[in-house]
């Protein structure tokens, strides 16, 4: 379906990301968000709770992340596309209900604009250090799907395709900015609602009588109903038989487990996404991800002027990670270099993915700041020897 | 990075830096097809003393946003003239409210300072300041089209202040004509009278 018009500011803006991720979220058709603002995070919300009166949303700053995240959740199972919006401190303590919201098979979208950490760390400078928290960070078994965007416009526009991810697989999707693409301010176009595709919470269409909310006939997805409608039925973050009642079985726990990881696992080649130039008679191709590949473009362009055989790779989607694409490079290239702001997360997929075929050359960064391009650079050139 | 232009817009928190920093960056990208990525300072800086805003212009996407030596520095308080002032490329243009920042002489450097402040207070508000230096800085500089200025004037202010910052945005532009500048700091400083309505 298209875009509710009352929600898409069509036009040419000059945008930060957190506002644009904010309008994104609007286009989308989110109509709920609960959170507790953190910097750098805080503009987002302040973007949604001066529009949502206008549109019919509902704002609620509320007692801490725990309860954001658990009123999201909620606030999902009426059918509303919601949303919460925090940065790394806030991020940890909303693990334990993201874990609900993926055993429960919840769609929804958590904003984290990373800033510096561990722990409260860097409150106002970049970081990228909790991609692998996005991937595992709540306990036990499961998969989600993490965007990065690079600029304030793919905060618009990849917000609206983490809302449609989220119903597509009903899974909580990240939406893992950085505090540079959300403090910066560029031109953003917002298109008009018409050209924009939503995806529709697909509503079960049984009867109260014959609806179990777990049971699956077709695919990998049970079907949803909306509290409220009449469905009278039972949701939990225990192990749960098709009916949604706990039931403590090894058998049960196999079909949960499995199907959680398998519907993002067996469907990784529709959801991966990545932009990748000059890779094919590329000596070493650099991957990259969020503000980190912009920099990181601009040591592709001086290590291509020093004659060397540079591709490059950009992963929009970073869970689930492309891992078939990067085994695929190993095979022709001699080298990986990872730059990210971080101490090596990605850097280990990359180096896990290309199996020994190729060496992989992390380009750390403890946050702060963005790489310098130099040091990039000098990584590509020894990496290329 | 060649065919980049960076520039630093600095003052006391209060006096419209950021507003200023997002209606040139607004003038480049939306209305004169340019590509303008603005950094504003956030943390203890931001709340009360010196307030930063930085902005890299170019005909080519912005791979690298952060700015590291100014081409153009815009500065309206004292501090921010202290903290930023020697960051300033040795051929780059200061742009200075020359009531609150007397800078030094660097050989090579343009210099052009207009008392916005007093011209907004002759225009009756002085929450206007910041626009008559936008204003300044677009006959000083060049750097787009007066009228791509004027329409980011136009739609960044609130609404109901049009009128009122367009004067005040006419005003810095006219005060560059008369006075754009030299490449020293003894500026030659037409009189109030000159440019008051």
């Amino acid at each position: 379906m298209k875009a509710d018009p009352a929600g898409v500011l069509t036009g040419s803006h000059y945008l930060d990301g957190d506002f644009a991720c904010g309008e994104g979220a609007m286009a989308a058709g989110c109509r709920f968000v609960a959170g507790y603002p953190i910097t750098p995070s805080t503009e987002v919300v302040e973007r949604i709770s001066r529009r949502f009166p206008t549109l019919g949303g509902t704002f609620i700053q509320m007692e801490d992340e725990l309860a954001s995240m658990a009123a999201v959740v909620g606030a999902a199972w009426t059918g509303s596309k919601t949303m919460t919006v925090t940065s790394g401190p806030g991020f940890s303590l909303m693990m334990e209900n993201i874990g609900l919201a993926a055993m429960m098979e919840t769609p929804c979208v958590v904003v984290n604009v990373q800033r510096g950490g561990p722990s409260t760390g860097l409150p106002t400078m970049v970081g990228q250090g909790d991609v692998m928290q996005a991937r595992w960070g709540s306990h036990g078994d499961y998969e989600v799907i993490a965007l990065s965007p690079q600029s304030p416009q793919e905060a618009f526009d990849l917000t609206i395709d983490a809302f449609n991810l989220a119903e597509i697989y009903r899974v909580p999707v990240m939406f893992l900015m950085d505090e540079c693409v959300g403090h910066m301010t560029e031109k953003v176009v917002i298109p008009e609602a018409e050209a924009i595709e939503i995806e529709p919470r697909r509503l079960t269409e049984k009867s109260p009588e014959s609806f179990d909310p777990y049971q699956v006939e077709e695919g990998q997805l049970p079907e949803f109903a909306r509290a409220g409608d009449g469905y009278r039925f039972h949701t939990t973050g225990l192990t749960h038989d098709e009916h949604g009642y706990p039931e403590m079985s090894v058998e049960c726990q196999e079909v949960n487990v499995s199907r959680l990881v398998g519907k993002i696992r067996d469907n990784a080649d529709s959801i991966v996404r990545f932009e990748e130039e000059g890779v094919e008679d590329a000596d070493v191709v650099v991957v990259s991800y969020g503000i980190t590949a912009r920099v990181a473009r601009l040591a592709v362009e001086e290590a291509r002027s020093q004659g060397l055989k540079v591709g490059f790779l950009r992963l929009v989607v970073i869970w689930p990670f492309p891992e078939k694409r990067i085994r695929e490079l190993a095979g022709s290239v001699g080298a990986f270099v990872v730059p990210e702001i971080n101490y090596g997360q990605i850097a280990l997929e990359v180096e896990r993915a290309a199996a020994g075929q190729a060496v992989t050359w992390p380009v750390h960064h403890a946050g702060g700041a963005v790489h310098s391009p130099d040091a990039i650079t000098e990584i590509i050139i020894k990496a290329a020897v | 990075m060649s065919g980049r232009t960076e520039i630093r817009i600095t003052g006391f928190g209060g006096q419209g830096v950021v507003l200023a920093g997002h209606i040139i960056g607004r003038a480049c990208a939306i209305h004169a097809g340019r590509q303008a990525t603005m950094i504003q300072s956030f943390g203890p800086e931001a709340r009360g003393s010196a307030c930063s805003a930085t902005l890299v212009v170019s005909d080519r996407e912005v791979l690298y946003p952060y700015i590291q030596r100014p081409d153009i520095f815009v500065v309206m308080s004292g501090e921010g003239y202290e903290k930023y002032g020697r960051e300033l490329k040795e051929e780059g243009t200061l742009v200075f409210e020359q009531d609150l920042v007397h800078p030094r002489t660097v050989e090579g450097q343009r210099a052009c300072g207009v008392p916005s402040t007093r011209i907004a207070e002759s225009l009756g508000r002085t929450i206007v300041q910041n626009i008559v230096m936008v204003g300044f800085f677009a006959g000083v500089t060049g750097l787009v089209a007066d009228e791509a200025m004027r329409d980011a004037v136009r739609g960044s202010v609130p609404a109901g202040t049009e009128d009122l910052n367009l004067e005040a945005f006419e005003k810095g532009l006219e005060y560059a004509r008369k006075s754009p500048g030299e490449s020293s700091v003894s500026v030659s400083e037409p009189s109030l009278e000159e440019v008051s309505p």
